[in-house]
């Protein structure tokens, strides 16, 4: 009907000076944007398709394509915008809850982005991390709170499981499912090299990435998809996913279509049948009932791995990780608004949940208050863009952080965010062979590990600028913060002075 | 270790590069009647034809060929017997051997025709020399009308390269059809369609019952041709003398094993003299192509120099084009065929107890190795995607580990 | 010695190898110069069917059929890699016959054409490796 059109946001120009007719484009789009007219001779578009995925774009050997957004526009309003008109048209054609997915785009503050750094001057001479040694090794787990000898004076060790890693970033959860099977192998590999972790998402662990135990978090959600005692036994350390940062409160949905042999055996459920992870977990309904879970995977794998406990940044965060940290969890992630995800309500990704920048330092605060802070390590993710982003996290709290908006740039990603329909052209959020196999591991590993180096050298130039040689030192080290353009209550909250004080 | 080559074709340049894989020093003597350095014998046809040139021709190896390889080239001899362990040439030096290889070729055989003697302007197709003894009767006015005695291979290579510099070219053959031994009717039809259409004449199923010196009195039609310029291109006749008195056992050519030794041990033959094992007929014979005159010296060289090295796929194979059109074949046609006229070109696969032994192809000829190689290594095809393969020459008919094999270098 | 590897697992039909060996092959500095409005004659070619692809070019055997089998000397073994003198071949076909791998094919110029591995044309690693975006050929020892 014509009272459904929407006019293309995108539309692809392509120089025909340039165009050498090679296809590339038309057999590299999955959405079947591209077409060579045998009539006309050449490329035709039609751009109702566009994603904005870029793949037309990166691979066109003459550099002839690029995408534009389209300036057709509705009559300027601040108020009803063109997508806020154009989505109360599409619900009034489909009666549907719209579906969106990778982080929240919506122009709330960065927190990050009012954050600077300090760096040494005269009293406090910078260090050379070319010349000297600096430490970015970081360890998760709870720590003891205090020194144990036995009889004879010997040092006891009362050391809970620790994960150790080479450099303070970790892979977060990303089911395969969500992702694909060459995603999955990228990341794992990359998180062997790099001595960090991969996790699995809820969705299993495929057979074939056993051999990456050591350096995977095997996660347990309220789907509870493809967890036995092998899989939970296989990983370092196991994460029960109580909340997501791009859909705080609301569970999950995998499309039977997507569920094909290879997902069904590793998911251990049917092949085509939805999986369909709950809000909640059916058995947790307090700080006991999470505390009963933390145990029983405690005494299935004989105490020997730590468990973390995962929550989306919401109100109460801070009370709530308090109690997380009292129910024997080794380790917190706090998951932010931003965060990533394959699908999810765009309403609920896009306003629900809060700034993980607040939550982070909201709930170090709250953990220090209570003297509990060495019980818990903290891990934060949603949307760690770079290495200045994860220093400020560090610096206000937090042990180490997880990426995977970031993790799955590297790959490829052109945040089209498109990932819902499952014909991810850069071979990551689909299970389409064909589209699958664009994604060679040697590459993608490569890419992660080169990221992830990247990072680490620019945390250690900027922690060598204020003169720390270890990330220990740089722990919740809030007076090398300050703020830029906040209120005061967003410097209390963050714990932090602002710039000039 | 001192090695003897009679002979200085493709065979022989096979034999010098096999010795010299194994044998990096040891002196090497090469004796030839013609006074060249080694040429593609097929090329006679393409340097009339101008797309190749005498210089070009005569660099069928680098011109330093001889003197990196360490062999001294008796050109312009003939080797007149051969006594024990020595080759006595023709102006009376004894050059003695421990090994020889008999790359001694074959020679146009020209049957007896009435009147043959009294043509004066005539010539054979075999030879460089042939060739430039073509070109100069045929002179560059495009004058002259050519008759060529013989359809085979040599004769149309030769109308081929002729047709262009002389006025009219007419092919007599007494078989009915072109390539007599090569094709049956309907692509030697193909062929000549093709050929005729392009202004070469053809008498089939026709013989010469009586020459003058520039005419020819047909048998059938009784019909007189007149023709200035006379090729006589029966067929050949492998050398063997040489060998036999050596004593060698001749057949149909010389007999050697899968080592290109001859029944006299340390004498080996290679080839148009030698025979082959065609493994698509089971039978030896006289397979008389470049390619598999390189393998067959290359494998006597190099046993010759105490390799041990076999060579055990021999295939007859053509590839030939007439004026434009391309024509391959390869194998034996005796078994099932399976038949395409796609698009204007002719195809034929013939298989056999779940194997290609054979194929023609005219015009299309892409990737024709792909087939070859399925005769070549007896490729049983219930291990492979017939059906795909036939439609056109494709790894896509191979499992995937195979390509991986063939595309991956896994082992 | 170096050669170029397939491996059909990564290879997505893209067919770019393609134009960028006609390119690499072209003598011209650009690539729309080179290619615009022609119909290219590669000397990679991917074959495809169903969700497989994979690009076929010569495999530089260690004992070529194709060199042996030449009439004319045009192809030799340069450093372990087979090149193609287009000036002496006559296009008699006999290689192509020969290829068990359906690597030679005859250029717009009439002459039989090859990959040579980009060791003539100035393009440094063979352009086909360069130009594939999922490291599905390869230029390496194995």
């Amino acid at each position: 009907m014509a009272i459904d059109f929407l006019y293309p946001q995108y539309e692809v120009v392509r120089n025909p000076d340039r165009c050498i007719t090679c296809r590339a484009c038309e057999r590299q789009c999955a959405n079947l944007v591209h077409q060579y007219d045998v009539d006309f001779g050449h490329m035709v578009s039609d751009e109702s398709k566009c994603v904005c995925c870029h793949r037309c774009v990166s691979l066109c050997p003459t550099r002839a394509l690029k995408i534009v957004k389209t300036d057709h526009t509705f009559k300027e309003n601040a108020n009803w915008t063109g997508k806020a008109i154009s989505e109360v048209y599409r619900q009034a054609g489909s009666g549907g809850v719209l579906l969106s997915s990778m982080g929240n785009p919506e122009p709330f503050p960065i927190y990050w982005d009012k954050i600077l750094i300090n760096a040494s001057q005269v009293t406090n001479p910078p260090i050379d991390p070319l010349r000297e040694p600096m430490e970015t090794r970081t360890f998760l787990g709870k720590k003891p709170g205090r020194i144990e000898r036995d009889a004879d004076g010997n040092l006891v060790n009362n050391l809970s499981p620790q994960l150790q890693l080479n450099v303070p970033v970790m892979f977060s959860a990303m089911s395969y499912g969500s992702i694909s099977y060459n995603a999955h192998a990228s990341l794992a590999r990359a998180a062997v090299e790099l001595g960090t972790y991969y996790n699995t998402g809820e969705g299993g662990l495929h057979q074939d990435f056993y051999q990456y135990g050591d350096h995977t978090i095997v996660q347990v959600a309220s789907g509870r998809f493809g967890v036995f005692k092998e899989y939970l036994e296989a990983g370092a350390a196991i994460e029960i996913k109580m909340g997501q940062g791009a859909k705080p409160g609301i569970g999950g949905h995998l499309p039977g279509l997507k569920v094909g042999p290879d997902i069904s055996r590793t998911r251990m459920i049917p092949e085509g049948a939805d999986a369909i992870s709950p809000a909640p977990h059916h058995d947790i309904y307090s700080i006991e009932d999470l505390r009963q879970l933390v145990f029983s995977l405690k005494e299935a794998t004989g105490y020997k791995k730590p468990v973390i406990v995962k929550i989306a940044a919401v109100h109460n965060v801070a009370a709530i990780a308090s109690g997380i940290a009292r129910s024997g969890a080794d380790i917190i992630a706090i998951d932010g608004y931003r965060g990533g995800t394959g699908a999810a309500p765009t309403r609920i990704r896009d306003n629900v949940g809060i700034p993980i920048e607040l939550a982070l330092a909201a709930v170090d605060q709250r953990l220090r208050d209570e003297g509990i802070r060495d019980q818990v390590s903290v891990v934060i993710g949603g949307s760690v863009r770079n290495s200045a982003d994860l220093l400020k996290a560090i610096a206000l709290g937090a042990d180490a952080v997880y990426i995977a908006t970031s993790a799955l740039l590297a790959l490829g990603c052109h945040l089209c965010r498109t990932c819902q329909s499952g014909k991810c052209n850069w071979g990551i959020a689909t299970q389409r062979p064909e589209l699958v196999k664009r994604l060679n591991p040697d590459i993608g590993c490569k890419r992660l590990v080169n990221l992830v180096t990247a990072w680490d050298h620019e945390l250690k130039e900027m922690m060598g600028g204020m003169g720390i040689n270890s990330i220990e030192a740089l722990r919740g080290n809030r007076l090398m913060l300050r703020g830029i353009g906040l209120t005061q209550k967003e410097l209390d909250i963050l714990g932090i002075r602002h710039a000039g004080e | 270790m001192k090695y003897l080559i009679i002979g200085n074709g493709t065979a022989a340049v096979g034999c010098i590069e096999g010795i010299r894989v194994v044998d990096k020093t040891s002196p090497i003597t090469v004796v030839s009647a013609e006074p060249y350095p080694a040429y593609g014998r097929p090329l006679i046809s393409y340097l009339l034809q101008g797309k190749t040139t005498e210089e070009k021709a005569l660099r069928y190896r680098p011109a330093d060929f001889y003197e990196a390889k360490g062999v001294t080239a008796l050109l312009g001899r003939t080797v007149l017997r051969i006594d024990g362990k020595t080759a006595v040439l023709d102006d009376g030096t004894s050059l003695p051997f421990d090994r020889l290889c008999l790359a001694t070729g074959s020679r146009p055989f020209v049957p007896p025709m009435e009147g043959l003697d009294r043509v004066e302007r005539q010539t054979s197709f075999m030879t460089l020399d042939d060739a430039k003894r073509l070109r100069a009767l045929l002179g560059g006015r495009k004058d002259q009308n050519v008759l060529i005695v013989g359809a085979g291979l040599i004769g149309l290579k030769c109308a081929e390269g002729i047709l262009g510099l002389a006025r009219s070219v007419t092919v007599i053959d007494l078989a009915p059809r072109i390539l007599p031994n090569v094709l049956d009717e309907e692509p030697a039809a193909i062929i000549q369609r093709h050929m005729e259409r392009q202004g070469v004449a053809f008498r089939l199923g026709e013989s010469v019952r009586r020459f003058t010196e520039n005419t020819a009195a047909l048998q059938n039609s009784g019909e007189t041709l007149a023709f200035d310029v006379l090729v006589v291109a029966v067929g050949v006749r492998p050398n063997t003398e040489l060998a036999e008195a050596a004593g060698c056992k001749v057949e149909r050519g010389v007999c050697t094993d899968s080592h290109s030794q001859t029944t006299v041990p340390g004498i080996y033959a290679a080839g148009d003299c030698a025979l082959s094992h065609d493994i698509t007929t089971g039978t030896d014979r006289i397979l008389a192509l470049l390619p598999n005159a390189y393998l067959q010296g290359e494998t006597a060289g190099m046993n010759m120099a105490g390799g041990d090295r076999p060579f055990e796929k021999a295939v007859p194979m053509n590839a030939s084009g007439f004026l434009g059109l391309h024509m391959v074949t390869a194998g034996s046609y005796d078994g099932e065929a399976w038949l395409s006229r796609e698009g204007g070109n002719y195809k034929r696969l013939v298989t056999r107890d779940d194997r290609l032994v054979g194929f023609i192809l005219i015009g299309d000829v892409e990737r024709a190795g792909i087939y070859t190689s399925l005769i070549r290594e007896r490729t049983p095809l219930s291990s492979i995607d017939f059906g795909l393969i036939r439609e056109k020459p494709q790894l896509m008919a191979f499992s995937s580990t195979e390509r991986a094999k063939k595309l991956g270098g896994a082992r | 010695m170096k050669r170029v590897y397939v491996n059909e697992k990564w290879c997505l039909g893209c067919h770019l190898c393609e134009y960028y060996c006609a390119f690499a092959n072209s003598g011209k500095s650009d690539m729309v110069k080179a290619l615009k409005d022609r119909k290219i004659a590669p000397r990679i070619k991917i074959e495809e069917r169903d969700n497989i692809s994979f690009a076929v070019s010569c495999r530089h055997c260690e004992e070529p059929l194709c060199v042996k089998g030449c009439i004319s000397g045009a192809l030799t073994i340069q450093d372990g890699a087979v090149h193609i003198d287009p000036d002496r071949c006559v296009g008699c076909c006999t290689c192509i016959l020969s290829c068990p791998y359906g690597a030679l094919s005859h250029s717009e110029q009439g002459a039989v054409q090859k990959c040579e591995l980009c060791q003539k044309n100035g393009a440094g690693e063979p352009m086909c490796v360069q130009g594939c975006p999922n490291k599905a050929i390869v230029y390496e020892e194995r």
